[in-house]
């Protein structure tokens, strides 16, 4: 029996032939990522440890994304900490305000993830990085530590489920969208310790930033990791953003999956999660058929959807166009390269001429942590990652995922809005 | 290992990480601080009514969500000696291990024992027996390694013990 694609890169970074679904390995790390949140009790748990420093300087690291701009007294104590650390340790990948990004967006961009590369971070949507085909997967602070330390982590051989791409998605249809549909198809838990693989032909009519967006989301089903095979697109990505060496991947043929589905993107519809899970997904379609859903507020970014495909589209559907009286509009590009395209592009002109508040980038609302919270009975349409109860503030407010071309369109109506109706 | 024995808070399906310890608190890191707010936003009681001891037990995917290590360490610091649900999150699974608050898969004893029973785990022969109605229950034993990283009192110690 053959491997599948994670299989066959944890086989390589636990220098063995062959693994199997259930082994348990302990393999060497091409990348260890740290945040903001996280960093500060992996340092601790570090210094617990009788090492005399990090594995190797070039490997870790360190972005403070979450609370900063320091949020608070509290927030700026966690990243002294981080930036003292990454000083004495001479990281070389820690990327100051100013310099920073949403950790997910930003990583790819620098080139710092490659293709058949075992890359922990102490974040959970680390698995944003397997849409470049590496083995990347979320961790808690004392593993990064022990990764930090050891240039290891021990893992547990995911078998997989494969999801077979077919198709080309129609206007307004987003990579946002196809993995709100699979989530909402095998829910929060269809994926539990697995990969999912994403294949087919159907891949060549997804961007890198559909894919980036896809992975991302893994976990929202659970999964250990999202992976892509390394195809055209993929490579011509690389080629403008990475000199690092890289090895390509793929999937035997008689590689066993679990389960196995088709995705056919061409009858895929906007989709949207409702509160407070995102496998509680409903279309447009739906949508249209219900009584208005009011909103207040619609924050487009994240790790998730803050790449500049996303400005883009958010900035097609608000040209010209004004949000609804009373609703807040907040636009947060994911790193300081996407904002300054985004600038150039006249995106953010577009944006505050229809009265949207463009943000540095920032975690920020994602998590409920600032610029943005909701009040009491507060709705969003949001283009992040999930929609638990009191994720964005009250606990009484309410949270719909949806992809940045219904956020735009909610945002000019006031009301959760299928793009297609504002023409 | 020692065995837990505790009173059961009980919960549903998919406890995510933000429940367990919202990210309003996240700019904190002090296990102490982290343990006044644990759970509030599923059970704002959970916190006043806790004891030593005591033992969650939810039904699937416990855990899931935000990868933050808050969660165990405020649920262990909140004094909980053991939490047993149907399946848990993966990253909440490996930073529970990785901390030492121990953890154990049963999909009986999650359907089965309520809020408010006395329970006591064996994590040596993986039995959960409810004291109050007198059943028990088989819960999933850890795989030898894992056991290994629990037994060294965490990661971080098992590190230093091959070092």
């Amino acid at each position: 029996m053959g491997m599948t694609m994670s299989q066959k890169i944890l086989a390589r970074a636990a220098g063995l032939p062959k693994v199997e679904a259930g082994q348990l390995i302990e393999a060497n790390l091409n990348l260890v990522l740290g945040n903001d949140i996280t960093s500060p009790v992996a340092i601790k748990e570090m210094s617990k440890m009788k090492v005399e420093g990090v594995f190797d300087k070039d490997k870790i690291a360190i972005v403070p994304d979450h609370f900063v701009p320091n949020k608070d007294i509290k927030s700026a104590e966690h990243c002294k900490c981080v930036r003292e650390f990454a000083i004495k340790n001479d990281i070389t990948n820690y990327f100051e305000v100013g310099e920073m990004g949403i950790e997910h967006a930003l990583l790819p961009e620098r080139g710092l993830t490659v293709p058949g590369d075992v890359i922990i971070g102490a974040d959970s949507h680390t698995c944003t990085y397997g849409a470049l085909g590496a083995f990347s997967t979320g961790v808690g602070s004392t593993d990064m530590a022990a990764g930090m330390a050891t240039g290891k982590a021990w893992f547990k051989v995911p078998s997989a489920i494969r999801f077979n791409i077919v198709g080309k998605p129609s206007e307004w249809v987003s990579g946002k969208d196809v993995i709100l549909h699979i989530i909402g198809m095998i829910g929060v838990d269809g994926a539990l310790y697995k990969s999912m693989e994403f294949t087919g032909e159907g891949i060549k009519n997804l961007t890198m930033d559909d894919r980036f967006t896809i992975a991302n989301m893994a976990i929202e089903a659970g999964g250990k990791n999202g992976i892509f095979p390394v195809d055209d697109i993929a490579i011509s990505y690389l080629k403008e953003h990475t000199n690092k060496e890289y090895t390509v991947f793929e999937a035997d043929a008689d590689a066993e999956y679990d389960e196995e589905y088709t995705i056919d993107l061409s009858t895929l519809r906007p989709t949207v999660a409702f509160p407070h899970l995102p496998e509680n997904t409903h279309t447009i379609d739906e949508i249209n058929e219900m009584d208005d859903i009011n909103i207040d507020q619609v924050v487009i970014g994240s790790c998730t959807n803050g790449r500049i495909d996303d400005m883009r589209i958010a900035a097609k559907i608000l040209k010209g166009r004004h949000i609804k009286k009373g609703l807040r509009l907040i636009i947060i590009p994911a790193t300081q390269k996407i904002y300054l395209q985004a600038m150039e592009e006249g995106l953010i002109k577009t944006f505050i001429e229809a009265g949207a508040v463009v943000s540095t980038p920032t975690c920020g609302p994602c998590l409920g942590g600032y610029m943005g919270i909701l009040a009491e009975g507060e709705r969003c349409v949001s283009t992040t990652n999930r929609n638990f109860v009191g994720r964005m503030g009250h606990v009484n407010s309410e949270i719909y995922l949806a992809s940045p071309a219904v956020a735009a369109a909610s945002a000019v109506t006031g009301k959760i809005s299928d793009p297609f109706s504002l023409r | 290992m020692e065995n837990a024995k505790g009173k059961v808070f009980k919960y549903g399906d998919n406890v995510d990480t933000d429940v367990i310890i919202p990210a309003r608190y996240l700019n904190s890191s002090d296990p102490a601080e982290l343990a006044t707010h644990c759970m509030e936003d599923i059970d704002k009681d959970f916190v006043k009514n806790v004891g030593k001891g005591d033992i969650i037990v939810a039904t699937k995917n416990f855990g899931c969500g935000s990868s933050r290590e808050h969660a165990p360490i405020a649920i262990k610091a909140a004094g909980v000696s053991c939490v047993i649900a149907e399946t848990f999150a993966r990253i909440f699974y490996r930073n529970s291990i990785n901390i030492g608050l121990p953890i154990i898969e049963c999909k009986e004893a999650a359907e089965e024992i309520k809020a408010g029973d006395e329970v006591e785990v064996d994590f040596d022969s993986g039995v959960i027996k409810d004291i109050t109605t007198g059943k028990e229950f088989k819960g999933q034993a850890f795989p030898p390694f894992m056991q290994e990283i629990i037994d060294a009192g965490g990661l971080v110690n098992r590190i230093n013990s091959k070092a």
